[in-house]
């Protein structure tokens, strides 16, 4: 078993990002107060301890910097540092929240032995930015306990013999239970072997002696390592920079296919796909490109990509590639060659490719909603994510084709109004339907019904438009106004 | 056995259809009608491209049956973009019809440019566009206005201007706007009076 014991995660993580120079400390707010949560190795020379509040640890060292601590940012962070210790064995787990196991049975001797792989663990660890100490035993518990003490080996059969001479609290226990054993006299494991063990579970529950079993090897500890949530991402670095659009869509291409093999292999379809493209100097650029359902087609990815693609600038070249599909649906393999099937594709391409264009909530489709209010009468939504509804048949009252925010007109004479002018044309009206009264949804702040039950006129006029007019008899004005236009 | 009735009614809307894979223009204050008629005709989806700032909207629930549900109603930010979403559409093969609002002239290069997009999907475009900015390259240009009538609130004068391959014509049509079903209202037989008894 191999143990790593991340003593400074979160300021290692915080400092790789932004390096500061002096003692330096994450904060944590907990109970109105600011605590310190994670220190660099500089600020614990200089006395500070995690826990303390910011104020005292201000006073002890006053060119102090922090920042708030990222517990998600943290948690991102280890899980990184989990995939990629699964180099060293195929199960690696998390271990609390500062440390992860790996079970590397049969594994040492690829890198040379137990001490050199250690080294290139932590030897790669350093380079990274991340101070660590592990240790390899043969148990779970031995090798928690050796990597928060300094780290190292425990060669076949030397368990008790290295554990012995630790203090109890290395056993994964309780800090009460812990104190217990200490007050009672028993200071080291090799105490706890030589007492009755009877008593001891009376006293301390079954769980001291299952935590000793554990790391001495009589009780089996196995790593439970989670399965891997299916990552939908590929990269490509280059040997030499590129430059060109064409060059970039040529990589990008070979990354589809690869990208669209492993959604194919989950029965996956991307609704989002970015592409990273890392330049020389380490900056990147990212273009991202949304799908109108989900979707598998390498060749039809790559073109909704040429626009956002041909609008990077490439600096001192793109020497890196990351693509990686962010938002991915289940999509069942479908047979092909199925008419409506191609045209319902073909449908959900157009979409996808003017929403890439417009944005995708400019691709609207109306749906069906019950209410008396002309302008709430229907739902605006994207298309792209959400299915068409059958309207309900037309009943009476008629309603116009035609909407708009409600226009004043000018020049009205007469209720209904006789003759009138309205987008600076003038109407005499032929024949006049009304009124229908509609009352506002009280249950509901609209700002344009604030007036009031407005009652609806339709106003056929001799110059021909059929207009639907309304006044509003609660407000005491006499304006009308023009909302629609009938058929 | 066919009746001569029937024969009249089933040939009688036929010189309103479009011509199908070209684009053609409306202008006049029942436009949006014109197309209603159109959308209402054709299956398949509809794409309604207007102008983000341009605030007439059409009202789902009182359009013809059947429309509301295919009909792709998409915002253009400016000119050029609507006219890069039209062009899209017309080259998409499922689309049925492609209505759109544009509110500058439409020059001759872009108007070929839809045409040649509209022949590659064979699809049906209808441009709704304001009075005399149409492109040379429309295939027909229909004045649609409509009609104040004593007998009838439901009266359209939908004039052909400009045809490239056929005549021009005036039609009146009686259309209610529930179903595709038009009447083409003979203009010689129009009475303002009742008929009086025989003699």
């Amino acid at each position: 078993m191999l143990s790593i014991w991340f003593p400074r995660l979160a300021s290692d993580i915080s400092l790789r990002a932004r390096p500061v120079e002096g003692p330096f400390a994450l904060t944590l707010r907990a109970s109105n107060a600011e605590n310190l949560y994670c220190l660099n190795s500089t600020a614990s020379a200089v006395g500070l301890h995690p826990g303390m509040p910011l104020a005292d640890a201000r006073a002890v060292c006053p060119v102090l910097s922090t920042r708030p601590a990222d517990l998600i940012r943290e948690g991102r962070a280890l899980e990184g540092l989990r995939r990629w210790t699964s180099r060293y064995g195929p199960h690696a787990a998390k271990d609390g929240t500062d440390g992860l196991i790996v079970d590397v049975s049969g594994v040492p001797h690829l890198f040379g032995g137990e001490v050199e792989l250690l080294a290139d663990l932590e030897a790669r660890l350093e380079r990274a930015g991340v101070s660590s100490k592990s240790a390899i035993a043969e148990t779970r518990g031995g090798a928690w306990a050796l990597a928060r003490r300094g780290g190292g080996v425990i060669p076949e059969g030397g368990l008790l013999s290295r554990l012995g001479p630790m203090p109890v609290s290395a056993l994964r226990i309780e800090a009460p239970v812990a104190e217990g054993l200490t007050r009672l006299g028993l200071h080291k494991i090799v105490d706890l072997t030589a007492v009755p063990r009877a008593p001891l579970a009376r006293r301390f529950g079954a769980e001291l002696l299952r935590r000793l079993d554990q790391a001495l090897g009589t009780q089996a500890e196995p790593v439970a390592a989670e399965a891997d949530a299916p990552h939908f991402g590929v990269r490509m670095t280059l040997p030499e920079p590129i430059g060109l659009t064409a060059d970039v869509m040529g990589v990008l291409d070979r990354l589809l296919v690869r990208l669209c093999d492993k959604l194919a292999s989950a029965q996956m379809g991307a609704r989002a796909v970015r592409l990273e493209l890392q330049r020389v100097d380490r900056s990147a650029a990212v273009v991202d490109v949304g799908l109108a359902r989900a979707m598998r087609d390498p060749v039809r990815i790559s073109a909704l990509f040429l626009k956002g693609v041909d609008e990077v600038d490439s600096g001192f070249g793109i020497d890196g590639l990351r693509l990686t599909a962010t938002v991915t649906e289940p999509l069942a393999p479908e047979q092909i060659g199925n008419a409506q099937a191609r045209a319902e594709d073909e449908l959900s391409h157009l979409i996808s490719r003017i929403g890439n264009r417009l944005g995708f909530d400019a691709v609207q489709r109306f749906l069906p909603a019950s209410s008396r209010i002309p302008e709430r009468s229907f739902l605006t939504v994207p298309a792209a994510y959400a299915a068409p509804e059958p309207f309900p048949p037309k009943r009476r009252p008629r309603r116009p084709i035609t909407l708009f925010p409600a226009e004043a007109l000018a020049q009205v004479s007469g209720s209904p109004p006789a003759r009138f002018s309205w987008r600076r044309m003038a109407f005499t009206t032929l024949r006049a339907h009304g009124p229908e009264r509609i009352t506002p949804e009280w249950w509901f702040d609209n700002p344009a019904w604030r007036s009031g039950v407005r009652d609806y006129w339709r106003i056929e006029t001799n110059e021909g438009p059929r207009l639907w007019l309304f006044r509003t008899p609660q407000s005491g004005s006499r304006d009308w106004y023009a909302q629609g236009v009938f058929l | 056995m066919r009746t001569l009735r029937d024969r009249l009614q089933a040939g009688s809307d036929k010189p309103l259809h479009l011509l199908k894979g070209r684009v053609h223009e409306v202008e006049g204050r029942g436009r949006t009608g014109f197309a209603l008629y159109h959308a209402a005709r054709l299956a398949g989806p509809i794409f309604w491209i207007v102008l983000a700032h341009d605030h007439d909207r059409p009202m789902p629930g009182s359009l013809p049956e059947g429309v509301a549900e295919r009909l792709h109603f998409i915002e253009a930010r400016d000119e050029t973009n609507l006219l890069w979403t039209v062009e899209e559409a017309l080259r998409a093969r499922p689309v049925s019809l492609v209505i759109s609002a544009p509110e500058k002239p439409i020059s001759l290069t872009a108007g070929r440019r839809l045409q040649l997009a509209a022949e590659a999907g064979g699809t049906t475009g209808l441009m709704l566009i304001q009075e005399g900015r149409g492109s040379n390259a429309a295939e027909t240009r229909w004045k649609c206005d409509p009609l104040p009538s004593p007998l009838d609130s439901t009266r359209h004068r939908w004039i052909l201007n400009k045809n490239k391959r056929g005549t021009i014509g005036i039609y009146d049509v009686s259309w209610n706007g529930t179903t595709v079903a038009v009447h083409l209202v003979p203009q010689a037989g129009e009475r303002h009076q009742p008929e009086g008894p025989p003699r």
